[in-house]
């Protein structure tokens, strides 16, 4: 399952992550704020309108926003 | 006591990742002794203040941009990375790190501590806003933490003072360290894993208490109450700025207008007199009645910045953006463009992805800002009647509501069009940190109100000033002779004369010209201008005079040439200043030029479609 599937409040660990999909400068953005492999996360918040873009994801004891094109590049595994 | 040269002192530099409370604890630092400046070529904010150590040592402090790391993912970080590397231009190294840390958000941020202690600087670290991690139920031990990190670490609450003493102790004995080859060779993940570790092992306790923020951000996050909340908010920002500030604005007219009469008694009749009266006081004076709006806007800004909330807006705010190609980040500069486009030009700085950022700045000069408002104002009050329309809702208010949504409207048609053309690009992301929810300190924001609200006298008192000045000497000579009148005499008005032929078709007349060359430094002097034109014109005239500005448009303008002139001003790039701020933001003149050429083509096209719309209405 990839992170943009992931139902709000359910605990998951990103197994492994599509780094050629996303935007170099994103992609160390992400890494920098501990999106990477191994991390637990969980979605907190969907936003609002079409699509339920952007996503709010927690990490650690912050609260980090993604676009839903992020999160479909990070594949995640439900604790 | 001999003050020792700057130069000479030790350079302390505060560093770490955004919001760990790095700015509360500058100010906390230096007071409001602080300089701020940008560094050389490039657009991001140099901070640096003066800060006494207990050993009566005066150190210069800098703040550094926040960073996630020492691998620069955007202009600010590459700044940090740069001066702590030495690397920066005509900047010298900091002599001493303070790495600031925020206590409950210890494992993120301990990654970029252990790359900064990496370096062997001499560096002490600041365990900051303790208090908000207790509150969160986090009790954490600044010894284990020390031990495991080989240097001091000095628990702080940066907006109480608390810390303060023994951080400038411990900067005062911070010397040269010898990192351990494990800490030196570590990778981005190992200092992951690492931190992860060191954090487990400085908590004493945590309670399963639940949080604030977490229940904060249900409600200000749901779908359906979040966007309702910002509305409201937004609503309340607008209502404020234009009614709580009105009795501050009248006591500042009626100053002005008390000093223009007493200088006016004062001075005996000369042209200097009135160089001193209708130039200055009343030129300067017509802008400076607007500090109370920038001042209350700008407090709304700092607040909801400050509280945490502003990057909640970005959040809900992301997916409309996103539909114009832009991302949520762009809104907090947009939101700031309503009180002056310039502050939000250089609130652009915090967006990553580089075409976002440029089309972000060449829209905000299309947000309504303060300086429209008496432009506004003025014809708004002599052309629409004090009348209302469905249910109580006024109908200059709707006017005046409507130029919003058109410049607001504009912008987004124009965004859409840059994104498909010229800032063509992948669509940019938005990833962007949700920081803590904090009760704004007034410390803080009364120190950035007066910063901001410093500029805005500074603009008054340079720009408008000179240019008041040159156009009141332009319309004075040279004199008219008998039985001509003043403005068709002067130098000005044979300007106006010329460019009266380039607005004519737009329904512009010779005075609506005249005002527009002044009001290119600043929009608002279309007002000042205006009522100087009448002023000379109207001469010893005693009855001509006594005619409230309102009512000399009346007599000379019409209803569809108002509203052409209304329409110019949703689009018209008249304001020096953000021309200036463009080209530094964009390092040269090429998208301020474009700015200048579609902004004005699309004033011209606005107002003359007004006109003649109006014209055939039989308005």
């Amino acid at each position: 399952m990839t992170l943009d599937m992931l139902p709000i409040g359910r605990s998951a660990r990103i197994v492994a992550v599509h780094w050629p999909a996303l935007v170099q400068e994103e992609a160390r953005r992400l890494r920098a704020l501990g999106l990477e492999e191994g991390a637990r996360i969980a979605v907190s918040h969907r936003g609002i309108l079409g699509g339920r873009d952007p996503i709010a994801i927690t990490v650690g004891r912050m609260t980090v926003a993604v676009r839903r094109a992020h999160a479909a590049a990070m594949e995640v595994e439900e604790l | 006591m001999s003050r020792q040269r700057p130069e000479g002192n030790r350079r302390v530099a505060l560093v770490g990742n955004p919001n760990a409370g790095k700015s509360a604890l500058f100010n906390a630092l230096t007071g409001a002794r602080q300089k701020i400046a940008n560094y050389p070529g490039v657009t991001v904010e140099r901070k640096s203040g003066r800060f006494v150590l207990p050993t009566g040592e005066p150190v210069e402090m800098t703040d550094l941009p926040g960073a996630y790391g020492l691998d620069p993912t955007s202009p600010d970080e590459e700044v940090t990375a740069k001066v702590i590397a030495g690397h920066f231009p005509g900047e010298a190294a900091p002599d001493v790190l303070v790495v600031v840390l925020d206590a409950s958000n210890l494992e993120q941020h301990l990654v970029f501590a252990q790359e900064l202690l990496a370096l062997g600087k001499p560096t002490v670290v600041a365990l900051n806003m303790v208090d908000l991690a207790e509150r969160d139920g986090l009790v954490l031990d600044a010894a284990v933490l020390a031990e495991e990190l080989g240097v001091p670490v000095i628990p702080t609450v940066a907006v109480r003072r608390r810390g303060l003493a023994e951080l400038g102790e411990a900067i005062a004995n911070a010397g040269e360290r010898h990192p351990g080859p494990g800490l030196t060779a570590l990778g981005q993940t190992e200092r992951r894993v690492a931190a992860h570790a060191m954090a487990d092992a400085a908590i004493l306790s945590e309670s399963k208490r639940h949080r604030l923020h977490a229940k904060l951000d249900q409600l200000l996050l749901n779908p359906w109450v979040g966007p309702v909340i910002l509305l409201a908010i937004l609503f309340v920002v607008f209502q404020a700025v234009f009614a709580w500030a009105t009795p501050f604005a009248d006591a500042l007219d009626a100053g002005v207008s008390a000093l223009h009469d007493g200088v006016k008694a004062a001075l005996p009749p000369s042209l200097l007199r009135d160089l001193l009266t209708d130039g200055v006081i009343a030129g300067v004076g017509s802008v400076i009645v607007f500090l109370p709006q920038i001042v209350i806007l700008f407090a709304f800004i700092l607040a909801m910045e400050a509280s945490g909330y502003m990057a909640r807006a970005a959040f809900l705010m992301d997916r409309m953006m996103a539909s114009v190609g832009l991302s949520g980040r762009s809104f907090i500069p947009l939101l700031s463009s309503f009180a002056c486009a310039i502050p939000g030009i250089m609130a652009t700085r915090s967006i990553t992805d580089p075409k976002d950022r440029l089309t972000t700045i060449l829209i905000a000069p299309l947000m309504t800002c303060s300086a429209r408002l008496p432009v506004y104002a003025v014809i708004i009050a002599a052309f629409i009647p004090h009348t209302s329309v469905w249910g109580g809702i006024g109908l200059q208010g709707l006017v005046l509501f409507t130029l919003y949504v058109v410049g607001v409207v504009g912008a987004m048609a124009v965004a859409l069009a840059l994104r498909s053309s010229m800032t063509k690009g992948a669509a940019s992301g938005f990833i962007m940190e949700l920081p803590k929810y904090q009760m704004p300190r007034l410390k803080d924001m009364a120190i950035g109100l007066w910063q901001r609200a410093w500029i805005f006298l500074r603009r008054a008192g340079t720009i408008i000033f000179m240019v008041t000045v040159v156009l009141w000497v332009m319309l004075n000579f040279p004199k008219a002779g008998p039985g001509e009148s003043q403005v068709d005499a002067s130098i000005a008005g044979k300007v106006a004369n010329g460019l009266a032929f380039v607005v004519e078709p737009i329904g512009f007349n010779r005075d609506m010209a005249l005002a527009l060359i002044p009001a290119m430094a600043a929009r608002e002097v279309a007002v000042s201008s205006l009522a100087t034109t009448y002023a000379v014109d109207a001469g010893d005239n005693e009855d001509e005079q006594a005619l409230e500005l309102g009512d000399q448009l009346k007599r000379r303008w019409t209803l569809p040439m108002a509203l052409a002139f209304l329409a110019w001003f949703v689009f018209a790039p008249q304001c020096m200043s953000t021309i200036a701020v463009t080209r530094r933001e964009t390092n040269g003149w090429k998208w301020p030029t474009f700015m200048l050429a579609y902004l004005f083509g699309l004033a011209y096209i606005a107002a003359g479609a007004t006109y003649w719309v109006a014209v055939a209405a039989g308005l």
